[in-house]
């Protein structure tokens, strides 16, 4: 009995030994990059032996939920602005922010065949809806406002446009067919380095401002050496590797 | 302090609209469905009960998820109103009441059932005996005894309207005068840091939802017979 009761304590040690060298990462990550930072995770947890607790959502809303102290150590936004803002509120790590991917826009359709590769639908009347992102919420909506003004269609399609809170929204409207057309980024649809289905546009990069996704190390980290292994790993070949694989352009 | 936008005036305006609208078919549908289920003794009684309150505990996502799919073109209800010539329903105003209604359904069914209830058979069995047939005696007995069950339906199903976000926000796409409705206008304010138009919006609601509540309890003396 007595042996059971030191084996028990013995494991017991044994793990809390382990849990104090292992770090823990709370990230709060925007939604689109949402697969991509899954994989990268899995690697980052593998090799160093932290754990990385992931949180996904608008940029928007994370900055003021870490304006108000919710209690994230690195924030991985679709932005360059909130980062910024963090950093000059004294909210993040002066000089630990840098852009991580570059985002790509897409017109896409669930329908296959039914966008071209020049994105010529967008002139014809074959569409009821065309769904995008709030462009006062999200990069990639406000990215697509500016390819339409661009293309001089932004007057044109007024009477269509469905906006989706989030990019992560705008995707559904046009996965489940309600809307035949949206603008989404390239990562939502990209799995393993191809685009699994529907069609799509590729959205010229010089029709829309780049969007910068940019991260931070913020200030409140309970675990700062954790946290910036995590921003360490997250320029390393591997990670690149993988966000490229998902559809991203590299800075 | 900022003052209203005509967008935020615009929103308002349609929530109002949506919450009469969905109130009106409401009492249209739950007036039926509570006096069957206040009356009937069928097995399946149960069944009907336990699906008419599953709005209650059923997240509303979980609700405008599948109405999404259901109304989308490959669901089935998008295949019948594309048939009928009606068009699609998501992001549109229609699409938003059938959303309501289904969303409010167990507000208004459930005091009017409990009123049903209260009265009893005795009421309709007296008018029975002075030969008052059976629409007869809906009308000018059970109607009226039950009112206080109709008030407080009406004034739940319009509030809960009113207060309605997860649904809409799925289902409507965002779009000014047709689908923005307050919440939704509030939910845009707030992740766009625009906090003064959302102090506006939101401290109008909390004020709207304080005295359909402090009528409600007021109210209450009365309803209480009825509604427990």
């Amino acid at each position: 009995m007595k042996s059971i009761k030191l084996g028990l304590l013995g494991a017991l040690l044994a793990s809390l030994v382990q849990v104090a060298n292992a770090g823990e990462v709370n990230a709060a990550v925007a939604a689109n990059f949402t697969k991509p930072m899954e994989e990268i995770v899995a690697q980052f947890e593998k090799e160093t032996g932290h754990t990385v607790k992931l949180s996904f959502g608008s940029s928007g809303k994370f900055t003021s939920q870490i304006k108000n102290g919710a209690p994230f150590d690195v924030f991985l936004a679709a932005d360059e602005k909130n980062p910024k803002l963090l950093e000059e509120e004294g909210l993040a790590v002066k000089g630990s922010r840098f852009v991580y991917a570059l985002g790509k826009l897409v017109l896409w359709s669930a329908q296959s065949g039914f966008v071209d590769d020049k994105g010529a639908v967008l002139g014809k009347g074959s569409y009821n809806k065309i769904a995008y992102a709030d462009p006062k919420l999200a990069p990639y909506g406000l990215a697509a406002q500016e390819a339409l003004q661009k293309l001089s269609l932004w007057d044109k399609v007024q009477g269509k446009l469905v906006t989706g809170e989030s990019i992560t929204q705008t995707y559904q409207f046009a996965a489940t067919g309600n809307a035949e057309l949206a603008f989404i980024a390239l990562s939502q649809i990209t799995k393993n380095g191809k685009v699994a289905e529907g069609s799509y546009w590729l959205v010229p990069s010089d029709m829309y401002n780049p969007i910068k996704q940019s991260t931070v190390q913020l200030s409140a980290a309970k675990d700062p050496a954790a946290a910036k292994a995590f921003m360490t790993f997250l320029k390393s070949e591997k990670a690149l590797t993988i966000i490229r694989n998902f559809g991203y352009g590299l800075p | 302090m900022t003052s209203l936008d005509p967008a935020d005036l615009q929103a308002v305006w349609l929530t109002l609209k949506l919450a009469s609208v969905t109130t009106c078919l409401l009492l249209l549908i739950a007036t039926p469905i509570a006096w069957w289920l206040s009356h009937s003794r069928k097995w399946y009684k149960g069944l009907v009960s336990a699906a008419v309150a599953l709005p209650l505990v059923l997240p509303p996502t979980v609700l405008g998820f599948y109405l999404l799919l259901l109304m989308g073109p490959n669901g089935p209800v998008g295949e019948l109103t594309s048939y009928l010539n009606l068009g699609r329903l998501p992001f549109s105003f229609a699409g938003l009441v059938i959303g309501s209604v289904l969303f409010s359904l167990p507000f208004a069914v459930q005091p009017i059932q409990n009123a049903f209830e209260a009265m009893g058979q005795r009421p309709l069995e007296v008018a029975a005996t002075l030969r008052a047939s059976a629409w007869d005696r809906f009308i000018s007995v059970a109607l009226p005894l039950a009112r206080p069950g109709f008030l407080t339906a009406t004034i739940l199903a319009f509030a809960h309207t009113v207060g309605e976000f997860g649904v809409v926000l799925m289902l409507g796409g965002n779009i000014p005068g047709e689908t923005r409705v307050l919440s939704v206008a509030i939910y845009g304010h707030v992740e766009a840091m625009e906090y003064g138009a959302a102090h506006v919006l939101s401290g109008g609601m909390v004020l709207f939802s304080f005295l359909v509540l402090l009528g409600l309890y007021l109210a209450g003396g009365q309803l209480s017979k009825v509604t427990k």
